[in-house]
Order: structure tokens, then sequence, then C-alpha cells
């Protein structure tokens, strides 16, 4: 497959209002492969650019249940098959004193799956990426919001988008070379 | 009734501003990021260093002769066998639940004051859990074997005693540290993609920009970053109070008068957050003269952390009351001794220091003007410190130097080498803080720059 030799454009935005205002008609025009750079969360940016759906809080409680699991596992097996001992007279399963381990394998299990998780998703990390390549782009770290619509996008056309994009009043408009 | 009135008597004044007015997203970022980038290496900020490095070496020491000779050095004699290696461990920890409450209970009940203070208040906890670490790994007496605690096949096919709290202890610190560095360096990546940015030094911007991990502020990655912030922080909140629980039923759990107590857990964790926010203060009025981040954390955040303080010090004074209501109204003739061993035995004097420094003084927090006077709050922020370590000496020490069997009686005198493991870990302490303002933002400069966007958005909206 043929590398492109642009990857997109990014227009720069100076307010959160403008640049969801303008993902949002972005997305109405058509566009799909679209994404939004912010120095803060923006409320709202991520469905604008079309993005509804994470797995991410269903894989954190998967990790919390298979940590919580693997605690419970391990101090039943420990005590009743592994090596169990008659301490009294007592069950070998006495289950409500393993419940601060099983607690605590649950937290870390989710939370490992939380951090891993959400970084696995959005694909970092990522040495190397062409947005870097814009130079305007150090200030999306700072006070400057850019949005991108990738030259993958099936209505990308290099004059036509970039058309579109000046009509959406940025700042400025820049090609991101791949 | 006059409508008017009463709108009158519920109308409450201007709420002070958070940050000062007059910030915009630049001017914020510029404040954080210099103090790391372009501020540089000052004579203070070494000699700092240079104190915490010191005591850092002593600690070498000593744990260098700890491993030649043996925890005898140490003044712990049966029947204390517990000592300062104890009184520190529950000390440290407990100064690491302010940092917790702050980044995770405070982030989920929207109280957005905390946003100034989080960063730093998570360092804290990081490197507060990690001296607390060493006193128990030290106190076993041979270290080097620490991996006993580990669930781990092993030769002699055995497993640790899941029915222990002492087992349930090593599994709730290592979780409790592991979720804390991962919940500090999550909020960290936005920052030091932000350090990249503007760092002009080739190496400079390299370093931080393998730290953040090539992070470009994408709006779906926010999105799944901001969910996976938030469930951290509800994860962290059953876990922080779990952790000073599990602390507290080490003692609880076991037989010996003045410890087999059901109230010792909410106590404790009441304890933990009450030295913990004297900690934060401790650190935060120095360090925000120093930077000049007054603008940043302002007198409100100080006063609130204050009114903080002064609650979960009257849940701790409960705490002690009903501790000792208990021991008389038991009628178990041990409870009632030890009760009255705390309050005139040999170290009836620290019990009374206790009492002052943790009940009587604080109550100086209710006058406004002290809350808002820094030389007060600092002053008062130490006296809890010491307080809550004493809380810390009285119940350890105590209840064990006189127990069941009066034959058995014995006084417990710490040695030289005591003090001097924790100075030690104050200089591991020191020198990972002092490390730490240096090198990375100490304020969440994303955090921040929303809450600038936050305050500038209510006010075109009114």
């Amino acid at each position: 497959m043929k590398r492109e030799s642009i990857y997109g454009l990014m227009a720069e935005f100076e307010t959160p209002d403008q640049v969801l205002e303008a993902a949002r008609r972005t997305h109405a025009a058509g566009y799909r492969r679209i994404d939004a750079f912010t120095p803060i969360p923006v409320e709202g940016l991520a469905e604008a650019v079309g993005f509804d759906w994470t797995a991410l809080p269903a894989l954190v409680f998967v990790g919390g249940l298979l940590g919580g699991l693997s605690g419970f596992g391990m101090c039943w097996y420990a005590n009743v098959i592994s090596f169990p001992m008659n301490i009294g007279g007592k069950p070998y399963n006495s289950w409500p004193s393993f419940i601060p381990i099983t607690f605590e394998l649950t937290i870390l299990g989710a939370a490992l799956t939380a951090v891993f998780g959400m970084l696995a998703l959005n694909g970092l990390p990522t040495p190397y990426h062409p947005t870097f390549n814009v130079e305007r782009f150090e200030l999306a770290s700072t006070d400057r919001f850019f949005l991108c619509v990738k030259s993958k996008d099936k209505q990308f056309d290099l004059a036509q988008t970039k058309a579109f994009l000046e009509s959406l009043k940025p700042h400025g408009v820049f090609e991101i070379e791949n | 009734m006059d409508p008017q009135g009463s709108k009158n008597i519920v109308a409450s004044p201007e709420p002070e501003p958070i940050i000062r007015p007059g910030h915009t997203f630049e001017t914020v970022t510029d404040k954080i990021s210099a103090i790391v980038l372009s501020r540089g290496t000052t004579p203070g900020w070494a000699f700092g260093l240079l104190i915490g490095f010191s005591l850092l070496m002593l600690l070498n020491l000593v744990v260098t002769l700890l491993m030649v000779k043996g925890v005898g050095i140490w003044g712990i004699r049966v029947p204390t066998a517990w000592g300062f290696a104890i009184v520190n461990f529950v000390w440290w920890i407990g100064i690491g639940h302010a940092g917790t409450l702050i980044s995770a209970i405070l982030l989920l009940l929207h109280q957005k004051w905390r946003t100034s203070i989080n960063r730093f208040a998570e360092a804290m906890t990081i490197f507060a859990v990690m001296c607390a670490g060493m006193f128990p790994l030290l106190h076993m007496g041979r270290p080097w074997l620490f991996f006993y605690l580990m669930p781990y096949p092993n030769p002699m096919w055995l497993w640790p005693q899941f029915r222990s709290p002492l087992v349930w202890d090593v599994f709730a610190v290592s979780t409790y540290f592991t979720v804390s560095l991962l919940f500090w360096f999550v909020g960290l990546i936005p920052d030091l993609a932000t350090l990249r940015d503007r760092a002009k030094h080739p190496a400079v911007k390299t370093i931080y920009g393998i730290f953040s991990l090539g992070w470009r502020g994408s709006a779906v990655h926010w999105s799944r970053y901001e969910m996976a912030s938030l469930l951290l922080a509800g994860l962290a909140t059953p876990l922080v109070v779990s952790v000073h629980t599990v602390v507290s039923l080490d003692f609880a759990s076991s037989l010996i008068p003045g410890w087999h107590s059901t109230i010792f857990p909410p106590y404790f964790v009441a304890g933990a957050i009450y030295s913990g926010f004297a900690m934060v203060l401790t650190l935060a009025i120095p360090i925000r003269s120093v930077y000049h981040l007054e603008d940043l954390v302002t007198d409100r955040h100080l006063d609130i952390m204050a009114k903080v303080m002064l609650a979960t010090g009257i849940i701790v004074a409960y705490g002690y009351a009903t501790e000792t209501f208990m021991a008389f109204y038991s009628g178990s003739e041990t409870e009632r001794f030890m009760m009255m061993n705390r309050l005139a035995g040999p170290y009836a004097g620290l019990y009374w220091m206790l009492i002052a420094c943790n009940i009587v003084i604080p109550q100086l927090l209710w006058i406004r003007r002290v809350r808002r006077s820094i030389a007060f709050l600092f002053v008062i922020s130490l006296v809890v410190n010491v307080g809550m370590w004493l809380e810390r000496f009285v119940i350890v020490v105590i209840s064990l130097h006189r127990d069941f069997i009066p034959s058995s009686w014995g006084m417990y005198y710490p040695t030289k080498w005591d003090w001097a493991t924790y100075a030690g870990t104050f200089g591991l302490f020191i020198t990972m803080f002092f490390l730490f303002i240096r090198f990375l933002p100490m304020i969440s400069i994303v955090e921040v720059r929303s809450l600038v966007h936050e305050t500038n958005e209510e006010k075109s909206h009114s």
C-alpha cells in the first residue's frame, strides 16, 4: 500500500467553544476520520468527532473481577487444598479472613486494567506521530485547539477540504506531512 | 413571612475565588512549567537537597549497621518488641492518606479547590508510603528474606498465613503504593507533554518526551483518560479506607489491652487524614512562598485544609474519649489498668502531650484569624504532626510495656539508632520531595487550566 505523503489537514482555533463548533460542523459535512487536539479535556468534543463508546469501564470491571477471584482463589487453595491445617476444629475455608486480600487484589486488578487499558486503547506510548510535524502543534499543550481531518477520510480532497476548513474561520490551516 | 427578608438570610456573600483572577491558559502554564524548565537550580534548593541527602546517608548507615548487628541496636526489648519501627510505620502511612483523599475522594465530590494541591499531596503520599514500607521490612530482623511474605512457589511448600492481619498489611500497603503511583503518573502524562513541548534543550525535550508517552491531547484520548481517572478515583477511595483499617487490625485483632477494640478502624482512618492534612500544610506553606505560588495555592486553600484538620481532629478526640470510657465501662481489670497506666503511668507525660497537641491546641482553628494566619497554621500543623506521632507511640508502647502479667513488665527506651532510623526516613522523604519539585510540575497544569476555563465560563454566563 502506498503511504500517503500527507497525513491530513489541521486547523487551529483559539477557544474550546470554537473547536467544538468546528468539529460538529465538520462531522455534519460528512467527514468521519477526524480528531481534535486540546490542552484541556473539552466536554462533548469526543462525541463531536464521532467517538461515542469505550470498552474501558467493561474492561476495568473484568480486571477487578479477575483480581478478586484470584485473591480469594489463592487463599482458598492454600488453606483448603494445598496445605489444610486443622486449627481448633475451625473450617478450612474460613472465608471472612480471606476478604481483605480478596478486596485488595480486586482493587489492584481493576486499577492496573484502568491505567494500562487506557494506554493500550489510546495506542500509547506513541513515540512518533505525524501531527508533531506541524510546528504550531506545540501549542496544543498550552492554549491552542486543533481540529484534524485525516487524508484517509473518503471525502478527503486536499483543495476542497482545505477550503472547507478555511470556511470554519480558524486561526490557520496547516498540512500535516506524513 | 416576608419573602424578601428570608432571601436575605439565605443569600451568602460572594465566594472567594479558588485561584486569583486574571489568569489565562498561558499564564498558568508558564508559571508552573517555568519552575521546572527555566528557574534553574537555586542555592536554596541545593541546600535543602543537601540536608535531605545527608539524612538519607544516615539511613544508609543505620540500615547497614542493622544488617550487620541485627535489630538489637534498636531499643526493642521484650515485652516491647514493636517500638519505634511500628510507631513510625503507622505515622508515615497515615500521612500518605491525605494525598489520596485529596486526589480521589475530593475529585468524586467535585471539590474544585483540590486542583492546586493534589499533585504535591499525591507525591507526598508516594514518598510517605516508601518511608513507611521500610520500617516493617527492617523490623523483620532479616530484611533480605522479605519475600517470605509473598505467596510464591517455594521448596518448603509453605504459604503465607492468609488469615493474619500482618499478611493483609503486605497486600494492602503494596496495593496502595502501586495504585497511588499509577494514579500519580496518569495525572502527570499531559503535563509531561506540556513540558516536552516547552522545553528548549533537545535532551530535556527527549526525556520528557519519553515519559509523556507521546501524549498529544487527542479528544478521543482525553475521553478515555477522563474515564480512567474517574475509575481510579472510585477505586482509590475504598482502598485508602481499607489500608488504614488493615493497619488498625494489626492491633485490634490481638488480645493486648488497649489494642483489642472495635473503634480502631474508623479512629485510625480519621487520624490518618488528620495527620496527612497537617503534613500537606507543613509542605504547602513554605513551598508556596518560596515559589511564589500564592495565586494558585491561595489563603482559601489553607483555610479549607485547616477546617478539614479541625473536623478530623474532633473525630480523633471522640476516639480517645470512647477508648477511655470503654476501658472503665468494660469492667475488664486489665483494660482499666492499661488506661490508668496511660493517664498516670511512667509514660503519662507523653499521653498528656498527645492530648495537648491533638485536641487542645488545634481548637484554635475555630478562630478565623488563626486559620488566616500563615505562621499560626504552620505551627499548628507541626504540633499536629508531633501529636499524631505521640498517639502511635502511646498506642504501641504503653499497651505493650505492661500487659497481663506484672512479672513480665518492662520499660522501653529508644536508642540513638532508633532516632537515627527515624531521621533517616525524613532524609528519604526530603530528598525525594526536592527532586520532585525540581523535575516535575508540582501543580497539575492541566487541571488548573480547566479550572481557569470553568471560571471564565461562569463569569461569561453571569
